[in-house]
């Protein structure tokens, strides 16, 4: 009796391949189509603004004219937003992952919050916009400052950054956990020492996404009342400011042309800050991920 | 969890420092006369904000005026024509950027929060109606075909509708999205309160309605003379009656009201309060001297000189 009846294998086996090349073929199709919009995308803008990205562009205020325009205030005003959104989110978050983690206990309460946090992570970036504007701008008489405008970016993307560093953290294995308690850590010292380095890789991942997106969004701004034009910088974080996004919004607008132009060397710059990030992030990661 | 977000931190603050350490280029000056205060004298806070249509203008008079006070500090905002009124009802803003007149809700709501106000017209705008340069049909429209065309009745819109020589085509629309203010203008001027066709395209970018325009022969859209005026090429604009006759919006046709209903003015709505103060009263005398010149060079056009003297008389008048 034989084992293995040859012409069944045979016979099916023009199939297989046949399967094997086509699965193969429509995934790389779709890699392909991927690549396609996103050189097709850069092509566009790059081959639009390129001419007008130089060092006065960078270095000087918005104008009328789009020869002299540029988006000093705008990329200043963006650089200190981050800087509110990027420590408060980065608190905010991990502080918040490690305590759904690692201390809470798994009841009705904790269950609902977990919903919450998820369903939060779809609200539309208007929504946050309109509740900023209730809590920070008007309630806590913020005005449309640097600090108000930073904390409703912060509440934007907490959902996605939690959720992500929870993820994280509920990977690390528990076998490290017990063994630093077996060592007499606390439980402080374990989550320091242990869980921290070992998740944190995962942990950036997600919240460089989310601040990206921070970056990117124009109608959270909008609806704040965010100034658009100003000729001068920040001092402070309770100072008026503009940003980015903002700025690239309105040239798209415009009737000239040119401001067209001008639009896409912003987007230019805007997708160099993100690119810098994500750089800094891989940076990060790859130097912790040799240690575990 | 410390270090990473240092690093980070670090970088956007490396990031600041770089950018601050050389300020922006001083632009030079060019035949704008400038009699206010002693250059450079100044200080103070102006917050003014409203309709994104009037924002070029509003720019363009702050970038002139930084020049000759740079220590005003001027914030112009883009919340739209209500979002505007909204913030300067509650009286967090000095000015109000307006592409309609101030509607009867909002006088209500300021008479209520006790703030008094004026309103400063400064620039005319001409709403341009205009379709596809291929369509060889339309020769002008008159302010009734223009209804007949754009409100909702439940039917399929075709241009044979409108005139009976016009070909048996369904018409495709584009309009401005509704939060605009030249939809408001448009509404009040042509709808007159009905709803609009339910089959237009609604966007808050002008430059879509023009693209949309261009892209179909059967399309008609309506936008800011601006647009128009940028993209002659790509459009055929649309005489329209008024009752006098078709006229085209041309800066000679809106400035002497011959295209008319639809060419509108342009306002900023001014806190009296704010007024006495030397700075805002500074930067308003400095508007009305010179947005006539500057709307006329980012598309729109400028009020008879004359009717600046009457404002700035007015100003003049609130200051003291």
């Amino acid at each position: 009796m034989k084992l293995i009846d040859e012409k069944k294998v045979t016979s099916g086996m023009k199939g297989r391949i046949f399967r094997n090349s086509l699965f193969k073929n429509i995934f790389l199709l779709a890699t392909l189509l991927c690549l396609l919009f996103l050189i097709v995308l850069f092509w566009r803008i790059l081959s639009q603004g390129l001419a007008y990205l130089d060092w006065q562009f960078l270095n000087s205020l918005p104008s009328r004219k789009p020869e002299k325009a540029g988006i000093y205030t705008a990329l200043n005003g963006t650089l200190w937003m981050m800087a509110v959104v990027v420590p408060v989110t980065m608190i905010l978050g991990i502080g918040t992952a490690i305590y759904l983690e690692e201390y809470a206990k798994k009841n009705k309460f904790t269950t609902f919050i977990q919903v919450n946090i998820s369903n939060l992570a779809g609200v539309p970036s208007v929504v946050y916009g309109l509740l900023g504007l209730t809590i920070f701008v008007r309630a806590l008489n913020l005005g449309t400052s640097v600090l108000a405008a930073g904390l409703t970016m912060s509440l934007l993307i907490l959902p996605v950054v939690i959720v992500s560093a929870q993820e994280a953290i509920r990977a690390v294995p528990n076998s490290l956990r017990e063994a630093s308690y077996g060592m007499g850590a606390t439980k402080w010292q374990t989550i320091l020492n242990v869980v921290l380095p070992a998740a944190l890789p995962g942990i950036l991942t997600g919240t460089i996404l989310a601040l990206s997106r921070a970056i990117g969004e124009t109608a959270p701004l909008v609806v704040l009342g965010i100034p658009l034009y100003l000729a001068f910088l920040p001092t402070s974080f309770l100072d008026e400011f503009t940003a980015l996004p903002m700025q690239i919004y309105n040239w798209t607008s415009r009737p000239q042309a040119e401001f067209q132009n001008l639009a896409a060397a912003g987007i230019i710059v805007l997708l160099a800050i993100l690119i810098i990030m994500n750089s800094v992030a891989i940076l990060i990661r790859n130097k912790f991920q040799k240690k575990y | 969890m410390y270090k990473k977000g240092s690093i980070l931190l670090s970088c956007l603050l490396l990031g600041m420092v770089f950018l601050t350490a050389c300020g922006p280029e001083h632009l030079e000056n060019h035949d704008i006369n400038y009699d206010g205060a002693e250059v450079g004298s100044l200080e103070g806070e102006i917050i003014v904000d409203g309709s994104s249509t009037v924002f070029p203008i509003m720019e363009a008079v702050t970038e002139e005026y930084a020049m000759f006070q740079p220590h005003v500090r001027i914030s112009v905002g883009v919340s739209g024509t209500g979002g505007g009124f909204e913030r300067f009802v509650n009286g967090e803003t000095d000015m109000n950027n307006a592409s309609r007149a101030i509607e009867d809700n909002e006088i209500l709501a300021l008479e209520e929060a006790g703030i008094d106000f004026t309103e400063l017209e400064i620039a005319y705008d001409g709403l341009s109606v205009a379709v596809n340069p291929d369509n060889d049909w339309v020769d002008y429209l008159t302010i009734d075909e223009l209804k007949q065309m754009w409100i909702e009745d439940g039917t399929v819109k075709k241009w044979s509708d409108i005139r009976p020589e016009w070909p048996d085509e369904v018409i495709k629309f584009y309009s401005p999205g509704s939060d605009s203010g030249t939809f408001d203008y448009f509404d009040e001027v042509v709808l007159e309160g009905e709803q609009i066709v339910k089959d237009a395209t609604l966007s808050e970018d002008d430059n879509i309605l023009v693209t949309g325009v261009n892209g179909d022969k059967n399309a008609i859209g309506y936008f800011g003379y601006a647009y128009y005026s940028e993209n002659k090429d790509k459009l055929k604009i649309v005489p329209i009656d008024g009752g006098n006759g078709p006229v085209e919006p041309t800066k000679e046709t809106i400035i002497d009201g011959t295209y008319t209903p639809l060419s509108r003015s342009l306002y900023v709505y001014i806190k009296n309060e704010a007024v006495k103060k030397e700075e805002v009263y500074d930067f308003v005398k400095f508007m009305l001297n010179e947005v006539g010149n500057l709307a006329e060079e980012v598309g729109y056009v400028g009020l008879p000189q004359e009717k600046y003297d009457e404002q700035l008389e007015m100003m003049e008048h609130l200051h003291k």
